[in-house]
């Protein structure tokens, strides 16, 4: 079992949700001390998008975000150099689009990861069926490949998703793009069908805007994921203060929320 | 022409690269297509829709005034005379009649110099399907009357500001769109690329134009030609015309856009569900086209060209922007045809190698893809620009 699982189980099994906060690496200069912040605000796990030019499942914050970050010269090398100085015990999950694990190389993108010390990655379209090669460039680094269910995927299909999923599943919690919602949308659901047939810890993402839809959603799931709100909260000139606090907004409603 | 392997491979090209909320449609997409094209009834309703309501057969026109110019035997496949000025009727009424046995009731489209978007708001028009075109904003100044004959069939004409504002980014829109509606909704690609099926679907559809070129140009006495000639953005005309030509001994040529040609400057890589060539940089980003017509400015290039360029069954170039104009008032003032931009690519690297690439004599087949009618207004302010 691939290092992160082992943590996220352990985390999952201790009857802590899991909080795991999403940034745009180099999106503004001081990025790295946002991820440091958001540990400290309470943060389980930490996922460091790398911006691509053409983010498919991505909406317009992120979008925005990403294309800053390009202007800024941001590369897996740079995210890299960034994260030398980040100061903390809890893991770092890369997100990006294929192209840029495929253009840098498949074991050199997996070797890199590892030596920047991310342990997981989400790579969301990289379909299941498309991914052997990857996951083999993976399991020789302790890399964890992450996979999605949607709302969409099909009870069988889930089943054959969650086997391949490496650390956690991420739980789609709406037919929809990375952005903003205030509901928890079809997450129930979603997590019922993984639950049916799969004893990996659950995460739900896509949409997660506010403290209580976000504890609402950990209730029925093993912890949530924040993205675009995060984001935004930035690209509008968030300090690092600012950022914990946020993070720490999140991490009082999911642990006051009644345990399920 | 191939048959896709089960993951939707062309060789080392094509597959699935989407997110997971959208291979379940993709999935259903291909059964559907599969059981679809294997259906006589489907099968013949197509064909009947294609004759009587896109004029099909179009012609093979020889083009005796211009052969004798250029010392070679040239025919032009007329896709300009098919209902809404080009080739990409005819996938439209293959996926507008699709999405209705699938029970979906609305589809949406991309759209570069929005021949795609109008015939997808035809289509969809004669069905009654809901139609949401995104075009990008450049896109719709350079198109701005395609827009309003868009919005005149009903259609919902969706400026897309993100990235460069063209094509490549109409077609992230849409993705991005049907992520929200997969359930009711139909994404009818317009060129042969995206995930499988698209490419392999797309291309059947087109097929239609190579099946009936070859039946005309034995029934002129011209017999198989050396060459067939096509413009490739994403390559669905290319690839509907080679369809016909692949088991005989033509040369097949595609002739791509200097500032967006995937297969000369491209390399390997992923982008809008495929594997294929791209245009990208050093980081794997991928870079911006740049061509003076709008449905050839993509970065990258239907994944069975690229497997027929890697296999060396099909062969690409590029023609440079200032090079397509001459073709464009060539074929105007010597033929009385204006072709489309596209087209007149095309039409621009023929003129350029008679006599090196081409030898004399040599029997041309041009897939003359659209009409240049959308692009007056441009070509009329560029020759301005050159005098």
């Amino acid at each position: 079992m691939k290092s992160l699982e082992v943590s996220l189980r352990a985390l999952r099994d201790g009857g802590r949700k899991a909080l795991v906060p999403y940034f745009v690496a180099g999106a503004t200069h001081d990025w790295v001390r946002h991820v440091q912040a958001a540990a400290l605000g309470g943060a389980d796990a930490i996922e460091i998008g790398i911006p691509f030019s053409d983010p498919m499942m991505d909406g317009v914050v992120i979008q925005e975000a990403g294309l800053r970050a390009l202007h800024a010269g941001t590369t897996l090398e740079s995210v890299g150099r960034d994260l030398a100085v980040l100061d903390t015990e809890i893991p770092l999950i890369a997100m990006t689009y294929y192209n840029i694990f495929l253009h840098y190389g498949l074991e050199r993108s997996a070797g890199r990861l590892r030596e920047f010390g991310i342990s997981g990655a989400i790579v969301p379209d990289l379909s299941l069926e498309e991914s052997p090669e990857w996951t083999v460039a993976c399991a020789a680094q302790d890399v964890a490949t992450i996979f999605l269910v949607a709302p969409s995927t099909p009870p069988a299909r889930v089943e054959e998703v969650a086997e391949h999923s490496e650390g956690f599943l991420y739980a789609s919690a709406r037919m929809a793009v990375t952005g903003a919602s205030s509901d928890e949308g079809d997450a129930a659901r979603v997590v019922a069908n993984v639950r049916d047939v799969s004893d990996l810890p659950t995460y739900v993402g896509i949409g997660i805007t506010l403290p209580e839809q976000a504890a609402r959603t950990a209730m029925v799931s093993d912890g949530v994921i924040v993205g675009s709100a995060l984001v935004k909260v930035i690209l509008d000139g968030a300090s690092a203060h600012d950022v914990e606090k946020f993070v720490r907004s999140f991490r009082d409603a999911i642990d006051e929320a009644p345990k399920t | 022409m191939g048959v896709p392997d089960e993951r939707g491979r062309f060789g080392d090209f094509g597959g699935r690269f989407v997110p997971e909320a959208l291979m379940p449609a993709c999935l259903e997409l291909e059964d559907a297509f599969r059981d679809a094209w294997s259906d006589p009834t489907f099968v013949s309703e197509y064909r009947t829709t294609l004759a009587q309501f896109v004029g099909r057969p179009t012609p093979v026109t020889p083009l005796p005034r211009l052969s004798e110019k250029l010392g070679i035997q040239l025919y032009a496949k007329r896709e300009d005379l098919a209902h809404t000025g080009s080739h990409k009727i005819n996938n439209v009424v293959g996926q507008t009649l699709l999405t209705r046995r699938m029970g979906k009731t609305r589809i949406i489209a991309e759209t570069g110099a929005g021949q795609h978007g109008v015939a997808t708001a035809t289509g969809a028009a004669r069905l009654g399907l809901a139609c949401t075109v995104f075009m990008g904003e450049v896109d719709t100044v350079r198109q701005e009357l395609n827009v309003f004959r868009m919005e005149l069939l009903g259609a919902r004409v969706v400026p897309v500001t993100s990235g460069s504002r063209t094509l490549k980014d109409a077609v992230n829109e849409a993705m991005r769109e049907w992520v929200t509606c997969v359930a009711d909704t139909h994404y009818c690609i317009g060129s042969v690329m995206g995930p499988h099926p698209f490419p392999w679907m797309v291309r059947e559809f087109q097929s239609i134009i190579g099946i009936e070129a070859a039946a005309q140009l034995s029934a002129l006495g011209a017999g198989e030609p050396d060459l067939v000639v096509a413009c490739v953005g994403g390559g669905s005309n290319a690839a509907g015309i080679f369809a016909g030509f692949a088991n005989t001994d033509a040369r097949l040529i595609g002739v791509e856009a200097a500032g967006g040609a995937a297969i000369a400057s491209g390399s390997p890589g992923v982008l809008h569900g495929m594997r294929s060539m791209i245009l990208q940089d050093e980081f794997g980003q991928i870079e911006e086209a740049h061509s003076m017509s709008a449905g050839l400015d993509y970065p990258g290039i239907g994944p069975e060209h690229a497997h027929l360029a890697d296999a060396g069954r099909a062969e690409y170039f590029s023609v440079a922007d200032e090079e397509v104009l001459d073709a464009l008032s060539l074929l105007s003032e010597s033929e009385g045809i204006i072709p489309a931009l596209e087209t007149a690519h095309a039409l621009a690297w023929i003129t350029r190698e008679v006599g090196t690439l081409i030898p004399r004599g040599a029997t041309v087949l041009l897939n003359l893809s659209g009409r240049g009618d959308k692009d007056v207004a441009q070509v009329r302010q560029l020759l301005a620009g050159q005098s």
